[in-house]
């Protein structure tokens, strides 16, 4: 365990000396980021504005938090993606992470936890301006703000599982995009990234109340901009946890299968 | 007796690969209808290896080198066959079995680009546990060794191919691991640099004892380090012995350089001429009648020097792989 701790620390601080290095490019791969909620606040705050200031219980304001929360909860989201796992095949870098006495997953989690810090430094300003353009309305609890901090590392694993399941596809075909772009598309409507998940109709709430994708951007948004009960929030991290788990465990299913099958012809 | 720390029994990896014709059409057809072709990049080889041996695998491009240090890495799984490598089955991958060992690809980086080696050193440490005080000693001891300490404190993307090699290879040794897998290490590297990645691997295995297995198609870098060669072609083992053995049976012939202290001479009647200049004359004799031919050299000729050499053993190697017997 103390190896593991050591490990992870070591990692995260490669991965800062490394981003910095980069700091130009992460910034605009920030701005980038930041356009896709600013145009789903420009046509919600409007739409909101014409129904009367309010729509499913967001003021302009609050739609303003929802999306600028969202701009951090999407930073914390970025995690090692199928075509990374794509690349890293292509390029023969498995092969030598694999000579690690160590699960590869460990480098990926570690390191994109560590570019998170990067991110959020550089997130800050980004913040700040469209908190002065939109002027959110925000007024969290400590026990939302305690729960926030927690749930966007938990979104993050989350996260990371869902596509490192997709990503070990790439052990059997070396090609896993259209997968991914189908998974990316239900995560759109399912997560509360494209909107807000109470925008939504009712069965679609139900039903992505069952899968991973909204405990991963609403339930952390929401947790900090809402109004839920203390049991919601400990029922969402506890969702979280049990999405955790299960991703865990069919990554050490799917590894055990796929290693097998990993050729690593000419590489 | 010592136990072997790599035993090999009947080891193939077979490659099940899909093949067609270019086209429209061939493409089309393979939708609906794939054919395969069964390629067999390794071959039933079986090899033991002792502790702290230094062994040659050679072979041409495409023979299973490579394809053997991946399962023998636990990289791959066999198709069929036994490996055991320090008393563990590579296939399995655990962790302490991964922790003693290091597999060094020429072509393979394992440090990050942007940050000085020292770095990537670190993150070494954290990957295999290596206790802080052990972890510098070594470090500091490759870096003296291997003359890098300017280097290391530059971005790996700074330094040249040989330089960033060295680097690599200390890398891949900070945890002492007690057997190297080495694919290439001195490819694309000018001779001083290869000979100091030689002078260093060789001296890494006598300090630590560490057992090599060795591939390079620079037969410098097999002379200097392996007194055993195994060669496979084509996924089949041609021949595993002393590499001094492999020169004694697939060499049929020595080379003699005299040079002749007057300049003139007539040596036809010796063996064949291979070269002649101003007085320099380059014979090749049967290796069975070079001590008798040698000697009736300086006696009947005046001999300013005379020399005898093996032919290169690059052309030994094309020789043995022009065999079609499988050798043990």
């Amino acid at each position: 365990m103390k190896r593991y701790i050591d490990f992870y620390l070591t990692s995260m601080k490669i991965a800062i000396l490394e981003q910095f290095q980069y700091r130009a490019q992460n910034y605009f791969y920030m701005v980038g980021v930041i356009v896709e909620p600013t145009i789903y606040l420009v046509v919600w705050s409007t739409i909101a504005n014409q129904q009367g200031g309010s729509i499913g219980g967001y003021s302009s304001g609050g739609l303003a938090a929802y999306y600028i929360v969202w701009t951090l909860v999407r930073q914390m989201n970025i995690v090692f993606t199928p075509y990374g796992w794509e690349d890293r095949i292509q390029h023969g870098r498995l092969s030598m992470e694999l000579m690690r006495p160590m699960h590869p997953i460990h480098s990926d989690v570690s390191y994109f936890a560590g570019w998170k810090f990067v991110m959020i430094i550089l997130w800050i300003p980004i913040a700040t301006a469209l908190a002065l353009i939109f002027k959110p309305i925000l007024n969290p609890t400590w026990v939302q703000v305690l729960v926030f901090v927690v749930a966007i590392w938990g979104a993050y694993l989350v996260r990371t599982m869902i596509y490192a399941v997709l990503g070990l596809i790439t052990l059997w075909t070396t090609r896993v995009s259209a997968i991914f772009e189908l998974v990316f598309a239900l995560e759109m409507i399912l997560s509360g990234r494209f909107v807000p998940m109470t925008l939504m109709p009712v069965w679609v709430q139900h039903l992505a109340y069952y899968l991973p994708f909204q405990w991963t951007f609403f339930f952390p948004i929401n947790a900090l901009v809402g109004r839920s009960s203390s049991i919601e929030l400990l029922t969402g991290l506890g969702m979280q946890l049990i999405w955790i788990l299960i991703g865990i465990l069919i990554v050490k299913i799917v590894w055990h299968f796929g290693i097998r099958r990993f050729s690593s012809v000419g590489n | 007796m010592q136990s072997p720390v790599i035993e090999v029994n009947n080891l193939s990896k077979h490659y099940r690969v899909p093949v067609r014709e270019a086209g429209l059409k061939a493409a089309t057809k393979s939708l609906f209808k794939r054919k395969y072709n069964t390629v067999k990049a390794v071959e039933s080889i079986s090899f033991k290896i002792d502790p702290g041996e230094v062994v040659g695998f050679l072979g041409p491009n495409g023979a299973g080198k490579t394809t053997t240090l991946k399962m023998l890495s636990g990289l791959l799984f066999p198709t069929t066959g036994t490996s055991m490598v320090l008393g563990y089955q590579p296939s399995r991958r655990q962790a302490e079995f991964l922790g003693q060992i290091t597999l060094v690809m020429g072509n393979r980086s394992q440090m990050s680009w942007d940050l000085p080696a020292l770095d990537s050193f670190e993150l070494q440490r954290a990957i295999y546990g290596i206790p802080r005080p052990e972890f510098e000693k070594t470090r500091d001891e490759y870096i003296e060794l291997l003359e890098v300490k300017e280097l290391v404190r530059k971005p790996v993307r700074n330094l040249s191919l040989g330089e960033r090699m060295k680097v690599e290879i200390i890398v891949a040794l900070l945890h002492r691991p007690k057997v190297l897998f080495l694919d290439e290490p001195t490819i694309g590297l000018d001779v001083t640099m290869q000979r100091r990645i030689r002078l260093f691997v060789e001296e890494y295995n006598h300090r630590t004892g560490a057992t090599v297995l060795l591939t390079s198609h620079y037969m410098a870098d097999v002379e200097a380090l392996c007194k055993r060669v195994i060669v496979i072609h084509n996924g089949k083992l041609l021949f595993d012995g002393d590499l001094a053995a492999l020169l004694e049976r697939f060499s049929a012939f020595k080379t003699i350089c005299v040079t002749l202290a007057n300049g003139n001479g007539s040596f036809s009647h010796y063996g064949e001429v291979l070269n002649q200049d101003a007085g320099h004359f380059t014979l090749r004799i049967p290796r069975e009648k070079t001590p008798d031919i040698t000697a009736r050299i300086l006696a009947e000729q005046k001999v300013e020097d005379l020399t005898v050499e093996d032919p290169p053993i690059e052309d030994i190697i094309e020789k043995v792989f022009s065999q079609k017997s499988v050798e043990a």
